[in-house]
């Protein structure tokens, strides 16, 4: 069953209207400036923000595996042998340890995402897959998962690197609003430097899912030094141009490090440091690449 | 804004509020004079009209709309007929930092020397305090509930079309009129209903000699000004009072003046409760304004000017002073004259006019505390109107709030109203339902209702106050399951609710009998016709309200101990209730599972959320429905002002980890940082308390600009309050957030849980990010939508 690390309610920037976000954990991409760091592996994990520890070492009568060492004025947390079991977390009285990642029988997760109901109704929003990365999950859990929120009436968007087999597009296709599809960079050299992955099966895909009149809403993160730059802009337009690829919607989100802070509380570190958040006038720039080559709907930010 | 009214406006924001003798040195006299030679309410009338004939009048430099209740803007006139306050009472008001009052030194001696000597003894503030039952008196010091008519008189009400169709000359035919038909062979109560009659018609002349007055002086100040704009508008200003308060108005301006004098009349009679209001202001002036506008007598810009200059007006006019409990429970100069823009017309249809739009301007602009001014929303209201509403709003100072309309309508109907007068009502206030210029609607105070659950737990036993204040019914260990906690809560419920309603039918008597307000009866449907005083049961419907607060935080409560020593047994009472006695200190453990792992009211979660239900039901049942003195029933709304802020001070730690002596909940919003879902999982939370059986709910949403900015934050912001208003919540204030509540929320993350701030396409909660990130998030902050 998948792992979800959390539902975003009143969420509304992902898709028209209110909507609620449901983030999958585990992701086949590992982007170096990635938001999300806690959706990238596929196992429960746990989250530790040892920067505001008070160091009362309660935690560590929680800890069966011993991986807390208490240390002068704070714990240190030993990612590797913890099982991410959660006992610890009833212990931290400052709230800084949680386990990170839940399963929901589909069930009790439409009945969630139906609480919000009326709102979607009002304001023509609805239910947003979002990780991680939704399509790499269990098909047969998102599958029923879709066709039980649209016999409710429910529009769901599909929030994905793209990354995954068209087949599991294939499946889910009918019971899909609008694909918010994330494009970064056309130099495949480039995306697996940064992504880890070639582009191929995700251009490939999205072609594919253009061709069968996907809804499609392109997303495309403008990072520092990775792709915010005219060169790299101007050929997703012309890509797009070339396949005549027609989105509803197009969505420069220019990078911030709003996630940084999460890196250190998984024990990870954070690879982005370097990159800089692009210029409003750098970012109008990149829209007009668009809108210069005819494309509607050019949106700066989600 | 004009340069008028921003010279207006600053002065009004820029004097200091000052404690003002003229009307209690002018009333004592007039008791001196007349006491025991007329009738009570003939008295109280003749008081208004003494002091109407004498006071020193105010006309300001650039003034369009005249009048004050004192010597000019911010004065305070004092009411010691219903609080005497004492010479210590006096420096506290003057030498307080905040909602502070400056005295003149030679009022200080004549507050001793004549003002005690007269009234200590007679005050109704003593009158009550010495009638009440030793029981209320411990209840009332132990802060298990507030007693509004203690230092300010039954009010809560508003006023309607009526001020606008009638002249004061007129009332007093109709006065006439019902006086020739008494009944002295068949009504016991002929002779009474003759004196009060008698008050109600004085009340009409004093408030014509107050017209009359302005009217020379403005034609004395015209004759000797130079500027002739000025001169010109003085003359108008001469003429506009020549025709009201004796007479209807006929120009928007004379409506808006008119206005004014009743307010005046009203809130220099007596010191009520939110003062007064005009409540459905735009459907008020809307025929005038046409009328004016058709005759080329009115264009835009002057009608926005008129109302500005009345906001002006409003904001002179602080607060009646308060002392002790009744400054707690309400800390504020503003005195919650409430505006209900939008709406429905008395036909049922959309309300919204060109008014209602002038009106959405003037408060964007002229940004003041008072008046209350704010947005009733019906399913006929416009997009536009809701969104440019939502607009003002998300600026963040915290007007408009948000009323829906059906939601009033039902409210009303449910409590015995015609349609016809529930489509007129609205709120006033902060959030309370009345049928507008036909009911009183009085509220009697606040209730604390988690600082009954900590006597539930502890027999009865106060250990703040060292009282046995409530029934013996057990301690918490005795309680062997929620049910039976549960039972042994609800009788202490029951049994509060009856101490203070023993007191509260004692005030009423007090106040029926010797604080009569004629004049707020001559404008309240149906006081002439029964002949029966506002305080007495005049009105055509009479309602008392005891206002239920901590509804987050009594049902937090519950919920940690149902779920952590019934359900999930993670501890037992014992250690809960020792927890609590340290105030968690040494019981981290408990404190983490009780705040941050149990379920929480606010989240849209049904385990919280019955318990809610419950504890709503059972208090609006033990309420709803008991007699009142003046023919009405009690009923219950759900509003805090600043009361839960003093309820909290006199308990001790809650089952929910919420600390001793700190806050408990306001309105029906969740208790702080207990919800962490967001907006909807609120919204949804409070929608499934019954706000119809209700006479009104306060529900704030706290929001970072970033959420609400741009059209999208705008629209999803409109669509929230629709969609909230769908699920029949009853009222939604929006607090957008500023730097400092950020800075705040850096310093102490565990109350801002529910803080979610948005940076380019992510949103997050505020606590989870880094310290530089909150600190570049803050510093954005202020800008977002200047």
């Amino acid at each position: 069953m998948p792992i979800i690390t959390g539902i975003q309610k009143y969420s509304i920037h992902d898709g028209q209207g209110i909507r609620s976000t449901v983030f999958f954990k585990g992701c086949p991409l590992s982007c170096s400036w990635c938001h999300n760091p806690e959706t990238q592996n596929y196992q429960r994990q746990l989250s530790v923000d040892e920067e505001r520890c008070s160091g009362c070492g309660k935690c560590l009568k929680g800890c069966e595996t011993e991986c807390i060492q208490l240390e002068a004025t704070r714990t240190q947390t030993d990612f590797d042998k913890c099982t991410a079991c959660g006992d610890c977390a009833d212990y931290c009285y400052q709230n800084l340890r949680t386990v990170i990642g839940e399963e929901y029988e589909v069930e009790k997760l439409v009945d969630l995402l139906k609480r919000d109901e009326m709102f979607y109704e009002e304001s023509g929003g609805g239910v947003t897959l979002s990780g991680g990365e939704v399509m790499t999950q269990d098909m047969d859990y998102l599958e029923t998962l879709l066709k039980k929120l649209t016999l409710l009436g429910i529009s769901v968007n599909i929030d994905t690197c793209g990354y995954a087999p068209y087949v599991n597009f294939e499946r889910i296709l009918p019971y899909v609003d609008t694909f918010l599809y994330d494009v970064k960079v056309i130099d495949d050299q480039k995306h697996r430097h940064h992504m880890g992955v070639s582009n191929t099966l995700i251009l490939e895909n999205l072609e594919r899912l253009a061709l069968a009149g996907a809804s499609l809403n392109i997303r495309i993160p403008v990072v520092g030094s990775v792709n915010a730059n005219s060169q790299d802009i101007k050929a997703i337009v012309d890509y797009l141009g070339e396949r005549k690829i027609q989105p509803v919607q197009i969505n420069l989100l220019p990078y911030h490090n709003t996630g940084s802070g999460k890196y250190g509380r998984i024990g990870k570190e954070y690879q982005g440091e370097t990159y800089a958040t692009p210029a409003a006038a750098e970012m109008d720039d990149f829209a007009k690449l668009f809108t210069g080559a005819g494309f509607t709907n050019v949106k700066i930010g989600g | 804004m004009n340069e008028r009214v921003k010279r207006l406006r600053q002065e009004s924001l820029d004097t200091q509020a000052h404690i003002d003798m003229a009307r209690a040195k002018s009333m004592t006299a007039t008791y001196e004079k007349y006491e025991g030679s007329v009738s009570i309410p003939e008295l109280r009338a003749l008081v208004l009209k003494e002091y109407f004939s004498t006071k020193e009048l105010y006309l300001g430099e650039g003034e369009l709309i005249v009048g004050e209740k004192g010597d000019g803007p911010q004065a305070a006139p004092t009411f010691p007929e219903l609080c005497c306050h004492t010479s210590e009472d006096m420096h506290v008001m003057n030498d307080r930092e905040l909602i502070n009052f400056k005295v003149k030194n030679a009022d200080y001696a004549y507050q001793e020397q004549e003002i005690i000597p007269f009234w200590e003894k007679r005050s109704i503030r003593k009158k009550i305090l010495s009638n009440m039952t030793p029981a209320w008196k411990d209840c009332y010091e132990a802060g298990l509930f507030t007693e509004f008519m203690e230092q300010r008189g039954p009010g809560h009400t508003v006023g309607s079309a009526k001020i606008y169709e009638k002249g004061f000359l007129d009332y007093q035919a109709d006065i006439d009129a019902a006086i020739a038909n008494l009944d002295y062979l068949n009504d016991k109560e002929a002779l009474d209903k003759k004196s009060e009659l008698l008050g109600m018609r004085i009340a009409c002349e004093a408030v014509m000699i107050l017209g009359e007055r302005y009217r020379e002086l403005a034609l004395t100040m015209a004759a000797k000004e130079t500027d002739e704009k000025r001169k010109e508008e003085l003359l108008q200003i001469a003429k506009n009072c020549e025709v009201v308060p004796a007479h209807k108005p006929q120009t928007y301006w004379q409506a808006i003046q008119m206005y004014w004098f009743v307010h005046l009349g009203v809130t220099t009679e007596l010191n009520p409760w939110d003062a007064y209001s005009p409540g459905r202001l735009d459907q008020h002036l809307i025929p005038f304004y046409k009328e004016d506008a058709k005759a080329g007598r009115l264009d835009d810009e002057q009608a926005l000017e008129l109302l500005e200059c009345l906001w002006v007006k409003f904001n002179n006019q602080p607060a009646p002073p308060k002392v002790g409990i009744t400054l707690k429970e309400s800390s504020t100069y503003t005195d919650f004259a409430n505006i209900n823009t939008g709406g429905i017309t008395p036909d049922g249809e959309n309300g919204v006019n060109e008014v209602s739009y002038l009106i959405l301007d003037c408060m964007d602009e002229m940004k003041l505390l008072q008046p209350s001014s704010n947005v009733q929303i019906s399913r006929k209201t416009p997009t536009k109107f809701l969104k440019r509403a939502c607009e003002i709003s998300r600026k963040g100072w915290g007007q408009p709030a948000f009323y829906n309309t059906e939601a009033i309508v039902q409210e009303l109907l449910n409590a015995g109203k015609s349609l016809a007068d529930a489509r007129c009502g609205g709120t006033s206030g902060c959030v309370e339902t009345g049928a507008f210029g036909n009911e009183a609607y009085i509220l009697t105070g606040y209730f604390n209702i988690p600082k009954i659950l900590e006597l539930t737990l502890n027999n009865g036993f106060d250990t703040v106050s060292g009282k046995q204040l409530g029934l013996k019914l057990g301690s918490a260990p005795d309680y062997k399951s929620y049910e039976e906690l549960f039972a042994a809560f609800k009788k202490q419920i029951e049994y509060f609710v009856e101490v203070k309603i023993t007191g509260s039918n004692m005030i009423e008597e007090i106040y029926a009998h010797y604080m009569p307000a004629p004049f707020l009866s001559i404008i309240t449907n149906d006081c002439i016709a029964r002949g029966r005083d506002y305080n007495a049961g005049g009105a055509r419907y009479n309602t008392k309200y005891i206002q239920g607060v901590g509804i987050g935080t009594i049902t937090d409560s519950l919920a940690a101990i149902k779920y952590n020593v019934f359900d999930e047994k993670k501890f037992s009472m014992e250690e809960l209730i020792a927890a609590m006695k340290d105030n968690f200190e040494g019981h981290e453990r408990i404190l983490n599972l009780v705040r941050n792992k149990s379920p929480k009211y606010g989240n849209d979660d049904d385990y919280a959320d019955d318990i809610m239900k419950s504890v709503f039901k059972m208090y609006h049942d033990t309420v709803t429905g008991r007699p009142n003195m003046t023919g009405g029933f009690y009923r219950i709304n759900m509003l805090p002002t600043t009361c839960h802020v003093y309820f909290g001070e006199v308990m001790m730690a809650s089952p929910n980890g919420r600390l001793a002596h700190t806050p408990v909940s306001e309105g029906i919003s969740p208790e702080k940082g207990a919800d962490t879902f967001g907006p909807t999982a609120v919204v949804k939370s409070a929608s499934k308390m019954d706000h119809l059986q209700t006479g009104g709910t306060l529900l704030n949403q706290k929001f970072t600009p970033s959420v609400v900015a741009g059209e999208e934050g705008l629209t999803q912001m409109a669509n929230l309050v629709r969609t909230y208003f769908n699920m029949d919540g009853h009222h939604i204030q929006f607090n957008v957030i500023d730097r400092q509540t950020l800075l705040d929320a850096q310093a102490k993350p565990e109350e801002y849980k529910d803080l979610i701030v948005r940076v380019a396409g992510y949103s997050d909660h505020f606590r989870n990010l880094s310290k530089a990130l909150q600190d570049e998030i803050i510093n954005r902050t202020e800008q977002a939508f200047n």
